[in-house]
């Protein structure tokens, strides 16, 4: 993510490991323990957060989650049942949407129908009583920004879907906002053109340096743009890291399960040291190269991601416990994607292991094919052990 | 059916239909041009019935004080009619709302000769006590039962058009500074101008070829000209009439061939812009 967006807060630490710099104002943006109900229906449940001065923050989770809901909130248009929200200090909580010094862009765009996009940037800027010259020089600006100077004369409707999505944006970047909210900024654009627009929307928006608070359901559209990303379900907050972060180290299950593929066993802790532990569950033995906190006994889940697991047609022998995190399988699904293959393996359990192999030579010497019986093997610190 | 021609005896349905539409309206036509005063025989062709017009007070009063009150009747219904459907669409709950979708609705079912009853009795009674003696029958109380049946419908034509607006408009407006008012002013109502306009000519139209409101509710020397026409025509055939008739016709065929033209116009240059507009994306 780094080198995409240079602005990230995400730094290569001295070790070279990717890790979450310390932004310098960590309270920009205050979320303390909101709450919404809508007759008896907890929209979003007990929601706290801290959003940094100058990031792009996703919220991320899966239909009905209560993001918009928590968004809206921040913009005014709904009233939470409890909870106060900070923006530099001050509680803006009980501020009508038009006296907050944030801008919204609608998912559907919500652009005016009976204005140009000239006078749609130029909405907001009237509302101030700014006069006329600066009004002008600003719009011309953010035309330039999104590069739709020669289509300022046309109405929405004479425009594409993505040109309309850059009018949307020119206009909530126009007033200069404190902080700018994206509910599904590109959810209304095919496949091809989203990646094509996720980072020209990035660079705009750090070039322009306004904090965003973003929602999306697609956890690829928050990784490439988010500095940070919290996880929703249900109206909480499960967890809240950089892309890294809740890929490498996701909190729960669902966390694990919602970010990319995952292989989960379920199992039980039977060795708990200060510097390993060793979790049996029914498909093999899994020695961790680290510890938990954790008691012997508990249930715990044991996450893999396919990637980090290689597949040999010997069992293999350079692993730390020759008896653990190896399980042989059969291979029941192969799928070449061109820099990687997905293998779907099947467990004496019954389980279906997944599996992708970089395709790193061209003309490899083995590759398993279908029916094949292989070896998958991982090493100590490849997995992570789940308590919830 | 699929090669989308019309068996002949669906032909034959067709003819009887446009028969039974426009023979009366021709046959309409034709009298105004009628030498014979009395008779339905053509006699002769004269335009004389026409020139009578010109100066006939009680006709041309009439036509005045209809358009008057037409538009009048167009303004407060629309006015009245937003305000209604804005209230129904924007709230959906407050306190006696299915009362006042009941009350509002009334006017379309209710026949029109109990409204119209029910208004003079109000108005007779009014004019019994002292602080609305000054109400007297006439222009005044024509307009307000019209407008009362003319506000439902335009509740309901700016309802519907309400409800098919994204709404999310007006919240991008709240959100980009305007008070509540502005949002109403500069973002809803240029939105909704079509729907307005559409319930203003709905109304007017209404208005105009009210009879029986109008009779119930007018006074003395406040005859619009249905009622004129109606009063003569009871008298006996008026070539008159005919003619008034014939000009009318005249003049809302123009006007809907022109706005028939000049939306299919307005619609084809749409589609075109929206079609150019969506290749290029795909460019
Ligand atoms: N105005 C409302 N009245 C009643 N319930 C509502 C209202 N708005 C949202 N909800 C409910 O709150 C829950 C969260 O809705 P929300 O729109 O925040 O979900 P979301 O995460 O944005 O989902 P999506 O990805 O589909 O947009 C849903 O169960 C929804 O039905
Ligand atoms: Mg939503």
């Amino acid at each position: 993510m780094g080198e995409l967006a240079s602005g990230h807060p995400n730094v290569v630490a001295p070790d070279g490991t990717l890790a979450a710099a310390a932004p310098a104002d960590t309270h920009f943006l205050r979320i303390e323990k909101l709450v919404k109900e809508f007759d008896g229906l907890v929209a979003v449940d007990n929601v706290s957060l801290d959003i940094c001065k100058g990031e792009i923050f996703a919220l991320l989770g899966s239909s009905g989650c209560g993001k918009s809901t928590l968004l809206r909130m921040l913009a005014g248009f709904e009233m939470p049942t409890s909870g106060r929200i900070f923006l530099d200090g001050k509680d803006i909580a009980a501020l009508p949407p038009y006296i907050r010094p944030i801008n919204m862009m609608f998912q559907s765009y919500a652009l005016f129908p009976h204005l140009t996009v000239w006078d749609n940037v130029a909405f907001g800027l009237k509302r101030d009583g700014l006069p006329k010259d600066q009004i002008a020089e600003r719009v011309e600006k953010m035309l330039g920004l999104v590069q739709l100077k020669p289509y300022a004369k046309r109405k929405p409707h004479q425009l594409s879907g993505g040109q309309q999505q850059r009018v949307a944006l020119a206009r909530s970047l126009a007033k200069r906002p404190q902080l700018m909210l994206l509910d599904e900024p590109l959810g209304a654009l095919d496949k091809k053109l989203r990646e094509r627009t996720q980072l020209e929307l990035v660079n705009i928006i750090e070039s322009v340096g306004v904090t965003c608070v973003m929602v999306t359901h697609d956890q690829e559209e928050a990784m490439t743009m988010a500095s940070r990303i919290a996880i929703m379900s249900e109206g909480r907050i499960l967890q809240v890291g950089a892309p890294h972060e809740v890929y490498e180290t996701p909190s729960c299950r669902f966390v694990a399960d919602f970010i990319g593929n995952v292989n989960l066993f379920e199992g039980k802790l039977t060795e708990d040291a200060s510097d390993h532990v060793v979790i049996e569950t029914p498909e093999c033995t899994h020695y961790v190269g680290h510890g938990i906190t954790g008691t012997e006994g508990m249930a715990v889940s044991v996450a893999i991601r396919p990637e980090k697991i290689r597949i040999t047609q010997q069992p293999p022998s350079d692993l730390a416990r020759p008896a653990c995190n190896w399980v042989k399988g059969e291979v029941v699904d192969l799928a070449y994607l061109g820099s990687y293959t997905v293998y779907h393996l099947k467990l004496a359990t019954g389980m279906i292991l997944k599996a992708t192999v970089a395709s790193v030579e061209r003309l490899p010497d083995w590759q398993p094919t279908w029916g094949d019986s292989v070896f998958a093997s991982w090493d100590e610190y490849a997995m992570v052990v789940l308590t919830q | 059916m699929s090669t989308g021609r019309v068996n002949w005896f669906g032909r034959g349905w067709l003819a009887a239909g446009y028969v039974f539409l426009y023979i009366p309206i021709f046959l309409l036509i034709v009298l105004s041009f009628n030498q014979s005063r009395q008779d339905v025989i053509w006699t002769g062709f004269t335009l004389n019935w026409y020139r009578e017009l010109l100066v006939d007070k009680e006709i041309i009063d009439g036509f005045i004080l209809s358009l008057k009150i037409a538009f009048l009747t167009g303004l407060l219904s629309v006015v009245l009619g937003t305000f209604a459907a804005f209230t129904l669409v924007k709230y959906s709950r407050f306190f006696g709302r299915t009362a006042f979708v009941g009350m509002v609705n009334a006017p379309l079912v209710m026949p029109e000769v109990i409204i119209g009853l029910s208004l003079l009795l109000l108005m007779v009674s009014l004019q019994n006590t002292e602080t609305f003696s000054w109400i007297s029958r006439g222009m005044f109380t024509i307009l307000i039962g019209h407008a009362l049946v003319g506000m439902a419908y335009a509740t309901v034509v700016v309802q519907s058009r309400l409800q098919e607006m994204d709404r999310s408009i007006e919240e991008a407006a709240m959100d980009l500074g305007c008070r509540p008012r502005q949002v109403f002013f500069l973002v809803t109502l240029p939105n909704i101008t079509q729907a307005l306009m559409s319930a203003f000519l709905l109304t007017f139209t209404l208005s105009l070829d009210d009879v029986v409101i109008s009779q119930l509710l007018s006074g003395p020397g406040s005859s619009t000209m249905p009622i004129v026409i109606f009063s003569r025509a009871r008298l006996g055939l008026d070539p008159r009439v005919n003619a008034v008739a014939t000009l009318t016709i005249l003049v809302v065929t123009i006007g809907v061939i022109a706005s028939s033209i000049y939306l299919a116009r307005l619609e084809r240059r749409r589609q075109k812009e929206m079609s150019a507009a969506f290749s290029a994306d795909a460019a």
